[in-house]
């Protein structure tokens, strides 16, 4: 079991709190540490764990602001406009003028909804996206809880959301939130399964499933050295996510707004929360299986590293959202059983050759599975878009033909025929 | 034990995100494949027929831009061609240039809308819509030097239109006229080669060409089945007989190819304002004799004109009084719609407003 005082957030809160003179604890903590009488021993740990616990939890609400600010920026630069910026400095204070405006909205409950599900549903939809933050490891030192099933925690806690979307369109009681709800189970299933195949090469190389020793093992970031693991664990995670290309469950143009139709007021603002909150934590989760996590050069703190990274991963699925359409149902479950399942299969046999050849996992031998992997890589994209892709050039798909006549041709019909 | 299925009928609209105004369709889903669609309108009826039989011929114009509000230009010009036809009143010719440069910019805004909000239905979230929102604003803006009003034109009079173009229109025609082409090759780049739209697109929603004649369909959608078929060819209007230009044709007669005819038919549009630049000369916009008070002798008269949407005519019956006795609209948007049951049964829901977005039509002259 790893020590939680490798956390420095636990160390030093705690050794600020207690007084029993742990050995971690001999010149940290504010104050000189020992607040507490060592007889209240407990009540350091419960402080600690709230303390850590409310700190983590506002810092995802404020993150989850800012990046409801990034967004709406960033889709308005891509869409050639510039985005909100009347309230506050660049307009940072907008989405606190929106949560406002949510909390103060009237709560709307349909009278035939079933009462005690519509109200749970939006509690439990935010709880997995909550509960992922605790294994993250924000930064050398800078996680909550380094537990040794991290990735699994992650996978297993990660599909609860599927229980609150279901919940939501039945409390509900709205057909457009059925649809959306049968939508969501059929696609967060599917993608379920490649999103946890393509994880498997990552943890051949690491041999660990926690987070903080898969980021310790990249001496190379891993979507160097396995970029069909990253490739279909991108897309499966915005798939789970609900982003676009895959945004079914939440389709405006087809089902309004999917599972949250009825939902009004906080209980829609917490969708919107957990939501975002998702897609942060799961960038946090491929910053640090893929990305390298908080490694970096010196002069920066390795936090920096880390948020940065995320940035990055969270443009590139604004960048998605704004520039492509929706896939139709079937469709994305055909890609997902028929392109990325194969997909992460390949990636799973290959890895687990070069494993194979190569088991001390130098950093040689790393480069010399990256230079493998990217072969396999684009040569399977290939094939699988030769062979799944449009069959002809989409451009030709209406076969447009120019009727060429010129004002010397005469017409088939005479001039005010219809009269 | 086999798991008991019901359909599921679902009201879409008249509320709805997607309905390009107040439409509304009782649909029925076998889980997601439509089984049955019925489609209710009339929530946005106005009556405008009636009332045209209560206004002066020249009032009934500005009842026109309210029927088809993103295409204003072409309905003023449908019911100018035929009250001229009715009292037989000659256009100066300087005004019918005018006109057919302000129908054929019209015509590529209302394409424009036409084109984005049919990928906003595909779901691309608003980016190519604003790209078209753009350009449309500056066609709008055009508009809005050329007669003072933005939306609701009333341009055009019996007769021409009812003031010559202020001196700074034409520089900025001009610049309007030489970023469009580079415009078209972005939405081309951003949307024709885009795999989701080709899979969700290519083979949805297909119509032969003689379904769509018996239902007497007409505009881009008839187009995209091979049948050329366009009014400004078919029976020359305006000045159409001394332009050139290309009707562009698909044979798919699928959701693609409604979308594609309608990019290359901006294009074309784009030259034939060239050939009417070329050929302007300065002169009256407007005959001196046209009186204010039109009273066309006893007589009927219509004209087909070829609308962004298709045919759009004005059957008009005078009894010699200043006001039509009465005005029937032939209405494109009406008349294509016609044709929705048959193209959204056996397809999945996530079509169904793919393929009404593609059918292009607009409420206000729906309903009337």
């Amino acid at each position: 079991m790893p020590d939680p005082f490798d956390s420095i957030l636990y160390k030093y809160i705690y050794c600020t709190l207690s007084s029993t003179g742990d050995a971690e604890c001999v010149g940290t903590g504010l104050f000189g540490g020992g607040l507490l009488p060592a007889s209240l021993d407990w009540l350091a740990f419960v402080l600690t764990a709230v303390i850590i616990v409310a700190a983590v939890v506002n810092g995802v609400l404020g993150g989850v602001l800012m990046m409801i600010w990034g967004e709406r920026r960033l889709l308005g630069r891509f869409q050639g406009r510039t985005g909100p910026n009347r309230w506050g400095p660049f307009g940072l204070l907008t989405p606190v003028a929106d949560a406002v405006k949510t909390m103060f909205k009237e709560d709307v409950v349909p009278t035939v909804s079933d009462r005690m599900v519509f109200t749970v549903a939006p509690i439990l939809m935010l709880f997995p996206a909550l509960l992922i933050y605790a294994v993250l490891p924000f930064g050398s030192g800078t996680w909550l809880a380094d537990i040794n099933v991290a990735l699994l925690f992650i996978i297993a806690i990660g599909g609860g959301n599927v229980l609150a979307i279901v919940a939501a369109a039945w409390g509900s009681g709205n057909r457009y939130a059925m649809f959306s709800a049968m939508r969501a189970v059929a696609m967060l299933i599917s993608y379920e399964i490649p999103l946890v195949i393509s994880l498997i090469g990552v943890l051949m190389l690491s041999g660990s499933l926690s987070l903080v020793a898969i980021v310790n093992a990249q001496t190379i970031p891993f979507f160097i050295v396995q970029p069909l693991g990253f490739f279909v664990f991108l897309v499966a995670s915005m798939a789970e996510l609900n982003r676009t290309p895959f945004d079914v469950a939440e389709a405006e143009s087809e089902i309004v707004a999917g599972y949250m139709t009825d939902y009004s007021s906080m209980k829609f603002g917490l969708f919107f929360l957990s939501e975002f909150a998702a897609t942060i934590a799961t960038s946090g989760v491929i910053t640090a299986v893929f990305l390298g996590g908080w490694h970096g050069f010196d002069p920066i703190p390795s936090q920096l590293w880390f948020v940065g990274k995320m940035v990055i991963v969270l443009s590139v699925i604004v960048w998605v959202r704004a520039s492509w359409p929706r896939m139709r149902i079937d469709q994305i479950m055909s890609f997902a059983w028929k392109a990325l399942f194969e997909l992460t299969l390949i990636n799973l046999v290959v890895s687990g050759l070069l494993v194979l050849a190569w088991p001390s996992l130098s950093t040689t031998e790393l480069w010399y599975m990256a230079g493998i992997n990217w072969v396999v890589f684009l040569a399977s994209i290939y094939i699988f878009g030769k062979v799944l892709g449009p069959k002809h050039d989409p451009r030709r798909a209406g076969n447009i033909q120019d009727a060429t006549l010129s004002r010397s041709d005469a017409p088939a019909i005479p001039a005010g025929g219809a009269d | 034990m086999p798991l008991s299925t019901q359909p599921i009928t679902i009201n879409v609209g008249p509320q709805h995100p997607s309905t390009h105004g107040v439409f509304r369709m009782r649909v029925t889903f076998d889980g997601e494949q439509i089984v049955d669609v019925e489609p209710i309108f009339g929530y946005l009826h106005r009556g405008s027929e009636k009332l045209a039989e209560s206004r002066t011929y020249t009032q009934v114009v500005t009842l026109t831009d309210r029927m088809d509000y993103v295409a204003s230009m072409t309905n003023n010009q449908s019911y100018i061609l035929s009250v001229e036809k009715l009292a037989g009143i000659e256009p100066a010719e300087r005004g019918v240039w005018l006109r057919m440069i302000a129908a054929e910019l019209q015509r590529i805004a209302s394409h424009l809308v036409a084109t984005g909000f049919f990928l906003q239905d595909l779901g691309a979230l608003g980016t190519p819509l604003i790209y078209m929102m753009r350009e449309r604003e500056q066609i709008l803006e055009l508009f809005e030097r050329l007669c003072g009003a933005r939306i609701t034109n009333s341009y055009m009079r019996p007769g021409g239109v009812f003031m010559d173009a202020p001196d700074d229109f034409w520089p900025a025609l001009d610049r309007f006229m030489a970023e469009m082409p580079h415009r078209i090759d972005e939405y081309e780049d951003l949307i024709s080669g885009n795999e989701i739209v080709a899979a969700r697109c290519d083979g949805v929603a297909v119509v032969d060409s003689q379904t769509l004649i018996d239902a007497s369909v007409t505009g881009p959608m008839l187009r995209a089945s091979g049948v050329d078929w366009d009014l400004r060819h078919r029976q020359p209007y305006e000045y159409y007989d001394r332009v050139t230009f290309n009707r562009p044709l698909a044979t798919a007669s699928d959701n693609y190819a409604r979308y594609i005819v309608r990019i290359h038919e901006m294009r074309e549009s784009l030259g034939i304002i060239k050939q009417c630049l070329e050929q302007i000369e300065p002169g009256p916009v407007r005959p001196e004799e046209v009186p204010a008070l039109i009273r066309p002798p006893v007589g009927d008269s219509y004209v087909g004109t070829e609308c962004p949407k298709g045919e759009l005519g004005f059957y008009l019956v005078s009894d010699g009084g200043v006001a039509p006795y009465r005005c029937k609209v032939r209405a494109p948007s009406l008349i294509n719609l016609t044709l929705l049951r048959e193209m959204l049964i056996g397809d999945k829901m996530a079509d169904l407003f793919v393929t009404f977005g593609s059918i292009d039509i607009n409420m206000g002259e729906v309903d009337r």
